[in-house]
């Protein structure tokens, strides 16, 4: 499954980035890797962005960078 | 004695600037938005006598990031001389701020954490063991708040006694147990070797080749121990690379490092589970960026700060107008010759006066977007607006820029920075022009007030902002369909905790703002009042008629001569002129204006005596279409200058020099017709 697929309030791990170096080297500052925890905090009225709670931090991303995390959901 | 050189490092939201503004009570810009600090900041001051320059780098989330401003931090931090890297930390936030700490802590120069934002830990009940930091990194670490100023002499002793220090302390981060095995035997080799490098541990040596640094992997290369480190190497990386499940290093470091910073905050970090921080920021943000509300609640905020600017405005404005009247009547009395008090008083107090008059309007815009910027709703509207921006080959971080650019197009352009893809960038600074700035206010209010009733005239000008920011997007996206084609930027970014800034910060922003107004006003601008009083009054024909007088001075000339371009448009010649004068500044159309239509007045411009001339002599039509004109041409000549650095060179200024006059002729040309078609 896809962190795009997910809805508001949902918690999954992720499991796999497939993305460019460049991309991923943010996504893991921000702490998002393999085996890290998330919370889909909102999603944007048109489903463009996405709202996800990573220690802490809220990140916002678009839809076609979340297309690039695959997660499990959780709980 | 040369002053020490201290470089501020840490990721962005941390509150860099204000803990400068802490430990230096000077003027910056401080913002919660990632990229406001966009510039390297150098300042000066005195520490028990020891002079300290400051750099404060744009925030970075990684060594390795990949926008504009974080390669301006990263080439900083690894090419440039400096003494102390102060790396500041949110104590809200510790296992994303340590993951910087830890690639800082590889550069291997004098380093102290600055623990920020202490007194926000402790409030959402976070404790911090600030001596077992220290321990566990070996880095001097103080705890310090920007806000209280609790901890800054503190932390300015300790950089002062570790510049004073003669040794660095040695970098001493425990990895994992695989890694350190290899480390060690690593380590062996280079003390047996006793090969020596800048003033690096062999244990440091050790580190820098095991996860592949290239800098220092080209510094060794050609050593001959590099012959019998390889085979040793080589074992190293096949057991990790084993162990990792991946032959990437970037990866193995990455997870290395985010255990290492998990580790260090769940030794140092106690949380009272009974105050949970979140709930505040995401109350807020159940409103502010909710479904259906977010975007509407935005843009009322947006249309009150234009009603505020206007209507709130008006008030300080009739005092200054009727001071500035007051003073030229009071200075023209004492000066007997005739052309030195037309200099004075037509000149240089009715073309000053003209500009200061919009000080209050300016004021309140500014207040407002500083309000929306260390808030930490720009990042929010961000969110909402992606969706919308990128439709029109924008990207949700164009916002920022853009909505700056309501206020000045200098540091809106300077705002580009934070977009990493050149197309991007390039497509959102062709079209902040679109945005009317602060500026152009002066020229809408003026034509606002001779041509429509007070009663609409918060609604007008909030219909002339809408429809140049609208007109900018459809720009955009011609843009990036004709001219930029290419791939979009990723949108990854951090919604900070919503923050309320002190008055402080907000005078110290607004203030700051006012002030390079009023230098403009007082410099560029009186420049200009001049050399236009001057172009207006000479050369000298011999006649009493003063109209005729100024048809044939310079500027009458030079305005007849544009006329055939400026005809279909409805101008005269004197508008012509105007909009010419506008180029060096906006502000100048209002000041030629007062001096073009108060000829033969004794007093000062009058603002009231100017919008009864203009509504006397200009046709309703003429001013919508000159109206639509100012909102599109070329911005200021600073704001230019500032264009074509942040473009990449002058061509691009001459691109939006015909890019803007062929639009704003085209749609002033359809808004002249369409007026007098209706009227």
């Amino acid at each position: 499954m896809k962190l795009s697929d997910l809805n508001i309030d949902q918690n999954a791990v992720v499991e796999k980035i497939t993305c460019n170096e460049e991309l991923k080297q943010r996504f893991y500052s921000f702490g998002i890797f393999k085996g890290a925890t998330l919370f889909v905090e909102n999603i944007s009225f048109s489903r463009n962005t996405i709202e996800i709670n990573v220690e802490e931090t809220s990140i916002a991303l678009r839809m076609e960078e979340a297309n690039s995390i695959e997660v499990t959901p959780k709980g | 004695m040369t002053p020490m050189k201290i470089v501020l490092a840490g990721q962005p939201n941390v509150g860099k600037s204000s803990l400068i503004n802490a430990m230096s009570n000077s003027r910056l810009k401080v913002g919660n938005f990632s990229g406001v600090t966009v510039e390297k900041t150098q300042i000066c001051f005195d520490h028990h006598c020891h002079a300290i320059e400051m750099i404060d780098l744009p925030g970075t989330y990684s060594i390795n990031g990949f926008s504009t401003e974080e390669k301006v931090a990263k080439n900083y931090l690894l090419d440039k001389d400096y003494d102390v890297i102060i790396n500041v930390i949110d104590a809200t936030h510790l296992t994303r701020n340590l993951l910087l700490t830890l690639e800082l802590l590889n550069l291997n120069k004098k380093m102290v954490i600055a623990l920020n934002m202490y007194d926000e830990a402790k409030k959402e009940g976070i404790h911090i063991d600030v001596e077992q930091i220290e321990a566990l990194t070996g880095i001097p670490t103080v705890a310090v708040s920007a806000t209280t100023k609790e901890g800054i002499d503190e932390l300015l002793d300790i950089i002062h006694t570790y510049y004073d220090s003669e040794t660095r302390i040695p970098l001493n981060i425990n990895f994992s147990d695989t890694i350190e095995e290899e480390l060690y035997h690593i380590t062996k080799f280079f003390e047996a070797k006793n090969f020596e490098y800048k003033d690096y541990t062999s244990r440091e040596m050790a580190i820098k080749v095991l996860f592949e640094n290239e800098k220092f992997y080209a510094k060794i290369h050609d050593k001959p121990i590099f012959a019998q480190l390889q085979p040793i190497l080589l074992i190293a990386s096949e057991k990790i690379y084993t162990y990792y499940e991946t032959e990437n290093i970037n990866d193995i470091q990455t997870l290395e490092f985010h255990s290492i910073a998990h580790g260090i905050k769940s030794e140092t970090v106690k949380r009272d589970d009974a105050k949970l921080p979140k709930q505040f920021t995401k109350k807020i943000d159940n409103i502010l960026i909710n479904k259906y509300l977010g975007v509407p609640i935005f843009l009322f905020f947006m249309w009150g700060l234009f009603q505020l600017t206007f209507e709130l405005g008006a008030i300080p404005m009739d005092y200054i107008d009727a001071g500035f009247a007051w003073l030229g009547e009071v200075v023209g009395s004492t000066i007997a010759h005739e052309e030195l008090r037309s200099l004075i008083v037509d000149g240089i107090i009715a073309g000053v006066g003209a500009v200061v008059l919009f000080l209050p309007n300016i004021i309140i815009l500014y207040i407002g977007i500083a309000l929306l910027e260390t808030t930490g709703y720009m990042s929010r509207v961000a969110f909402l607006l992606d969706g919308f921006f990128h439709k029109f080959g924008l990207h949700g971080k164009s916002f920022i820029p853009l909505v700056t650019g309501f206020g000045c197009s200098v540091p809106a352009y300077m705002a580009t920075r934070t977009l990493k893809n050149e197309k991007d960038r390039l497509i959102t600074l062709f079209i902040i022009g679109f945005m009317s700035c602060g500026a152009k206010l002066p020229v809408y209010v003026l034509f606002i007030g001779a041509f429509f009733s007070q009663e609409v005239a918060g609604n007008v000008l909030f219909y002339i902002y809408i429809a140049g920011a609208l007109l900018g997007l459809v720009m955009a996206k011609a843009l990036r369909i004709f001219v930029f084609k290419g791939e979009d930027e990723p949108f990854v970014m951090e919604m900070p905790k919503y923050r309320l800034p002190t008055m402080k910060l907000i005078y110290m922003i607004v203030s700051q703002k006012a002030w390079s107004y009023l230098k403009k006003a007082g410099t560029f601008i009186l420049a200009a009042s001049i050399l236009i009083w001057f172009a207006s009054n000479y050369p000298k024909v011999d006649s009493d008629n003063l109209s005729v007088q100024l048809e044939n001075s310079y500027l009458g000339q030079i305005g007849k001569a544009s006329v055939p371009f400026f005809e279909p448009l409805g101008f005269d010649w004197k508008l012509s002129v105007a909009l010419e004068t506008g180029l060096a500044a906006k502000e100048v159309v209002v000041a030629t204006l007062g001096i073009l239509y108060n000829v033969g007045e004794e007093v000062t411009e009058d603002d009231d005596r100017l919008l009864a001339e203009l509504k006397k002599q200009i046709p309703f039509a003429t001013a919508i279409s000159f109206i639509v004109f100012v909102m599109i041409y070329l911005p200021c000549f600073a704001a230019s200058m500032v264009f074509a650095k942040e473009a990449g060179g002058y061509k691009y200024l001459g691109y939006l020099f015909i890019f803007t006059t062929t639009v704003a002729w085209i749609m002033s040309f359809i808004a002249y017709n369409i007026t007098l078609a209706l009227t």
